[in-house]
């Protein structure tokens, strides 16, 4: 198991959180509390507000209401919205991981995926090119992609090693807190389960903390402690995940959970 | 006074919106203890509650009413109030659940399934293959079958896989539903003798068992869920 600093401190806080587009309303009073090595799934249909919470949870738009605080590596508690550009900085490109829904949008598609994986290590002071490569390839082989392809660009190839090595890519920094859009998203259903495999082997060896969006209640099962139901921009529903899913309270869970075909 | 579990009127109804908000209730007023070294079988016709009384004690169905007190770690933790993240606290290291049907993860092979209790306690990989292999071959799952994933097994195969998967910690509280359903003799007395050694090492078990002759074989004492009936 990896090492906390404290683990009964939370790690990110969300209070009161809420945003809006003029008059129209994506997401209202939002509050949790996130712990070191924890999981939580968002879940909930499109429109449902889910992906705007993960943006202002990871300072990415600014909240209308309410405020999101993070537990600094020197463990005190800062509000994200009064954080420094070197602190902000430091959350990107170190402290924090983003797992986007299309590999392109987290990936260089041009640069090799060595230079892919190196850059994020660059960007914290590494300079000596044969350990970031050495490094680089060991991450290819933890996300199960032949070290044989580290020269090659991303955009030769297949959708699901794009997607490995996007959290290759965001895992090299070691980081505490991995946000996820959909991470499985775009992608067949057995490039899913071996994905998904693959993420909860990683995220419970390196006791990473994650928020994940996703619509897919098979994901949120497999992957997340906790789950939130969010509908028309609030959450409506929180608990443990097999809790949430095998014993639904609110209506509009209930029509989730009974709306998965089974297999 | 150092009862591992400690019951005191849970109650459990489930509302189904989606008929109409239709009130199904389950239990009413279960209370019963478990002191360690105890095996209590849940005795009752199907749909008494069995399982759902398990089901509340293991946290994965809510308790609309009443108390679930777990020994955890020297205190005692209503789990029917806990927050998330004690419920998770208080599975890992005090309660296992022997569920009737196996639920694994795809592609991960059987040895790993069962080593992983151990390994997420924080036990080195090898030594934890190692107890895996050592309850694989006393439940019969020959050695070959070990490298592959549970999910192409026979439903017996899989129970008993699931069955060395919760038997593999030492937890001290078991929780078992139909530990036995699908097994032959020869595996049903491998696990009674696995539920006696857990009896001898102060572990403390709830089950359900509809085979007789194994409720005798195992029971300490028989708690009937009839008598918390709720249908009004």
């Amino acid at each position: 198991m990896a090492e906390h600093i404290d683990n009964d401190q939370p790690l990110l806080v969300a209070e009161g959180l809420g945003k809006n587009y003029g008059r129209l309303t994506a997401c209202r009073d939002v509050s949790f509390t996130l712990y070191p090595g924890e999981v939580l799934a968002i879940v909930g249909e499109s429109g449902s507000g889910k992906s705007t919470l993960l943006q202002l949870l990871s300072a990415q738009l600014e909240p209308s209401a309410g405020r999101v605080s993070y537990r600094m590596r020197d463990g005190v508690l800062r509000d994200l919205a009064g954080l420094g550009e070197a602190e902000r900085r430091f959350l990107f490109r170190t402290d924090w991981g983003y797992v986007h829904q299309d590999p392109a949008q987290g990936l260089r598609m041009a640069v090799s995926a060595g230079a892919n994986v190196g850059e994020r290590l660059m960007a914290v002071g590494w300079n000596h090119y044969g350990r970031i490569r050495d490094t680089a390839s060991s991450w290819l082989e933890r996300v199960e992609i032949d070290t044989g392809r580290i020269d090659d660009a991303p955009r030769t190839y297949s959708g699901g090693m794009r997607q490995r090595l996007q959290i290759a890519r965001n895992l090299v920094t070691d980081p505490r807190l991995v946000f996820m859009d959909e991470p499985t998203g775009g992608l067949d259903v057995s490039v899913q389960a071996r994905l998904l495999d693959l993420m909860r082997g990683l995220v419970s060896e390196l006791g990473l903390a994650a928020i994940v969006v996703t619509h897919d209640l098979a994901v949120a099962r497999l992957l997340s402690h906790r789950v939130m139901v969010m509908k028309g921009g609030r959450v409506i529903e929180t608990g443990l995940t097999d809790q949430v899913l095998d014993d639904p309270r609110e209506p509009y869970t209930q029509l989730l959970v009974s709306s998965i075909l089974p297999p | 006074m150092t009862a591992m579990i400690d019951i005191s009127n849970a109650e459990k109804t489930f509302t189904m919106h989606l008929q109409g908000g239709v009130e199904l209730p389950v239990v009413r007023g279960v209370s019963f203890h478990v002191d360690p070294g105890e095996c209590v079988v849940l005795s009752g016709p199907s749909g008494a509650g069995k399982s759902s009384i398990l089901k509340m004690i293991f946290g994965n169905y809510r308790c609309d009413a009443g108390r679930i007190g777990i020994r955890h770690q020297g205190t005692v933790i209503d789990l029917a109030a806990a927050e998330p993240r004690q419920v998770l606290s208080v599975r890992r290291s005090t309660i296992g659940y022997v569920s009737q049907f196996l639920r694994a993860v795809p592609r991960v092979a059987t040895i790993d399934v069962v080593a992983e209790p151990l390994i997420a306690n924080g036990i080195g990989r090898a030594e934890a293959r190692e107890k895996a292999g050592v309850l694989l071959r006393r439940l019969n799952i020959p050695e070959r079958l070990w490298p592959l994933p549970p999910s192409t097994f026979s439903g017996g195969e899989q129970q008993r896989v699931n069955i060395a998967h919760g038997f593999i910690s030492d937890l001290p509280i078991l929780l078992l539903d139909e530990p036995t359903a699908s097994l032959d003799a020869a595996n049903r007395a491998v696990v009674v003798q696995l539920i006696e050694e857990k009896k001898r090492q102060g572990v403390a078990m709830v089950a359900i068992v509809h085979d007789d002759e194994i409720r005798h074989l195992i029971a300490d004492r028989i708690v009937d869920v009839t008598s918390f009936a709720a249908a009004a």
